[in-house]
């Protein structure tokens, strides 16, 4: 299980001292907002619609039980009964009052959590794929690399300042979960002939208002290089990148501007230039922080469950949700459950203090403790028996955390959106909603099969439209929201940037403009084929067709 | 009955302590109510309610003070822009928070879902 070591522990702890002193002082009128305002961003904390929003940091999205339930009592004493998971595997909540902020950041600090790196021009808190450690595809658990690029990071005086923030995303799959390529760094694990591990290193990918897939600026860094090779780039990017338009400063610009060859160069030049003697990987060193990842003490349990099989043989539901939100184990006699947070017409990511503490208890009872946070805003027990699968499903279907929809068209990612957020142009989660009903008859989900729905609400797309299946875009035009459509997105290993299809469309006639798209992908596909490969087959021409036709 | 519509500008801020959306009000008090607010309607009206909120700010009360457009009509102010009544109201997804769950919103309806 992963932990925070006691440099971490002292370093969390008077984090809260100091912040309490500094909220203290602000109240008091000792600070202006001004000289306030980034000390709170350091610690998590916004200034949002209708209250301040902390953005508590979820280390790879793993939780244990005890923090989970953590979560649930702040959502209960602090804020209003629920907390939103984000895109970046984070956990927001809504509603929090400056002065307490301090209260709550000592009742995380106490089960080793923090809001530090979740924002702010510094390199933030790193993501990773949700199955990490317990997927049957993985070459190795990308977290321990995860861990010891944050060790690295955190409070790096030198990268502490940089021109804007910075996002890193490593998987140890081929299936990319973890959308690497659209990140600032992304790091793939590959293994080489001889097993020898290393990493490929993306540089420059991004969404916002300039989405970019990354570029690879090394196939197979030998891992012990890596931290030396990482620092080689954000020198580059610390001392190239613009600081003087705050649109132009993410490093992807200065990867497009000086192109892939001539940055390539400036990195090589760099890592060249510097002994690497205090950089170096040990072995030593990463062996000790994969023992916080050690894996559970798994049973040795036959592949095939007679209970399992029995309940799915006669529960037509429960068999729905193994399809869609059951997923293949590395140990046999295990399986990954996928807790869908995507309840008909309900609010992405939203979880209320009730269901934190459900899961929670069913992490401890049956996934040895561990609960994973999903990009897709989706929570994961990564480790269940097949054996206890159904009656994980049961308890899940009564709390109402059963849908059957994981990947599927009800599985939509959506910002908070002009409900909650101060950037936001539209409102997201509406249009989410409308959508989620549109397509409530789960059969025809599953007939249309994989398809990423992805909503923002604002040009800096905190909801990865660039990436969707299908993107939705929620734009302010004098007044009124719109809704930008684009089609062919992928985060996958296969990234892609979604094409606009055409001029947009008010909220109420988004779900007709859903459905007409995917109708049109029902009508052309060929046996088999999913979404993204029919429309990457097909081109964009019959749905602008379908949705543009006069009528 | 007649109807009367003023048209102009009001001051509204976060209160620092909690982040509760307030409207300066005529006597230069902060209400959470949208409809306690001052509607200035001359330029330089706007900029006194404006020099008024900076010293609040000032004084730590409230933290991002700025004006938007609104109109009065029968007692009742209406933001001009859909951000404005989100924000006197509460979230249009979750009409059982906020001011509008509280009695402190805005005398008009939550917008729709869509």
């Amino acid at each position: 299980m992963y932990r925070y070591d006691e440099f971490d522990r002292q370093f969390v702890t008077q984090r809260v001292a100091q912040f309490r002193d500094q909220a203290n002082r602000r109240l008091a009128g000792e600070l202006t907002e001004d000289e306030f305002r980034p000390l709170r961003l350091m610690n998590g904390l916004y200034l949002q619609l209708h209250a301040y929003m902390l953005r508590i940091a979820v280390p790879y999205g793993t939780l244990s039980s005890r923090q989970l339930n953590t979560l649930a009592l702040i959502a209960e004493k602090w804020d209003r009964g629920y907390g939103h998971f984000t895109t970046r595997q984070n956990i927001q909540f809504n509603w929090i009052k400056l002065e307490d902020t301090a209260d709550i950041l000592d009742t995380l600090a106490g089960v080793e959590m923090h809001a530090i790196q979740t924002s702010g021009n510094c390199i933030r808190n790193v993501t990773t794929d949700q199955w990490a450690g317990a997927a049957a595809d993985e070459l190795a658990d990308p977290r321990p690399v995860g861990e010891l690029v944050r060790q690295w990071s955190s409070l790096h005086p030198e990268f502490s300042y940089l021109p804007r923030k910075f996002k890193i995303a490593v998987t140890g799959s081929p299936n990319d979960r973890a959308a690497v390529k659209v990140h600032d760094i992304g790091l793939r694990l590959h293994l080489n002939d001889k097993g020898k591990r290393g990493w490929e290193v993306l540089v420059g990918g991004g969404l916002g208002r300039t989405p970019v897939i990354g570029v690879t600026v090394r196939d197979f860094l030998p891992e012990q290089e890596l931290i030396a090779y990482l620092e080689a780039i954000m020198r580059v990017y610390n001392l190239y990148g613009r600081r003087d338009n705050k649109y132009k400063a993410r490093i992807k610009i200065l990867v497009h501007e000086l192109g892939a060859d001539k940055f390539r160069a400036e990195v090589e030049a760099e890592y060249a230039r510097r002994p690497h003697a205090d950089t170096k990987v040990e072995e030593r060193e990463l062996q000790r922080i994969t023992t916080y990842f050690a894996p559970p003490q798994f049973e040795k349990l036959p592949r095939w469950s007679a209970t399992f099989e029995e309940a799915r043989g006669k529960n037509k539901d429960f068999a729905n949700w193994v399809r869609t939100n059951v997923a293949a184990h590395r140990v046999d006699g295990y399986a990954i459950v996928s807790v869908s947070l995507k309840p008909e017409g309900g609010i992405p990511g939203d979880a209320t203090a009730d269901q934190m503490r459900t899961v929670a208890d069913l992490a401890l009872r049956h996934a040895f403790d561990e609960i994973r946070v999903s990009h897709h805003q989706n929570l994961v027990l990564p480790h269940v028996r097949r054996d206890d699968l159904f009656a994980v499903w049961k308890i899940l279907n009564a709390a109402g955390l059963a849908a059957s929809n994981i990947g599927l068209a009800g599985d939509i990612i959506a910002c908070p959106g002009l409900d909650y957020c101060s950037l936001a142009t539209a409102r997201s989660i509406p249009i989410a909603q409308s959508i989620s009903r549109r397509f409530a008859d789960l059969n025809r989900q599953h007939e249309i099969g994989p398809l990423r729905i992805n909503i923002s609400g604002c040009i800096n797309a905190c909801g990865h439209h660039h990436v969707g299946h299908i993107g939705i875009l929620g734009l302010d035009k004098k007044g009124e929201e719109y809704y930008q459509i684009t089609l062919g997105g992928s985060s996958s290993e296969n990234a892609s940037i979604g094409t606009i299809l055409g001029p947009g469309f008010a909220g109420e006639d988004v779900p007709d403009a859903i459905e007409k798209i995917v109708n049109t992908y029902l009508a052309r596909r060929q046996p088999g084929e999913e979404f993204l490969s029919a429309y990457r087959r097909l081109g964009p021409q019959p749905f602008k067709e379908a949705l543009y036709a006069a009528a | 009955m007649t109807t009367t519509t003023e048209k102009g500008k009001i001051l509204t801020a976060n209160r620092l302590r909690d982040g509760e959306v307030v409207f300066l009000t005529h006597s230069g008090q902060w209400s959470e109510n949208i409809d306690g607010a001052v509607l200035a309607t001359e330029p330089q009206a706007q900029a006194a309610l404006e020099a008024r909120g900076k010293e609040d700010e000032h004084v730590n009360l409230v933290t991002g003070v700025y004006l938007f457009e609104a109109e009065r009509r029968d007692g009742h102010v209406f933001a001009s822009h859909i951000k404005e009544r989100i924000r006197s109201l509460g979230p249009t997804v979750r009409t059982d928070l906020g001011k509008q769950a509280e009695g402190k919103g805005g005398h008009f309806d939550a917008l729709q879902g869509v």
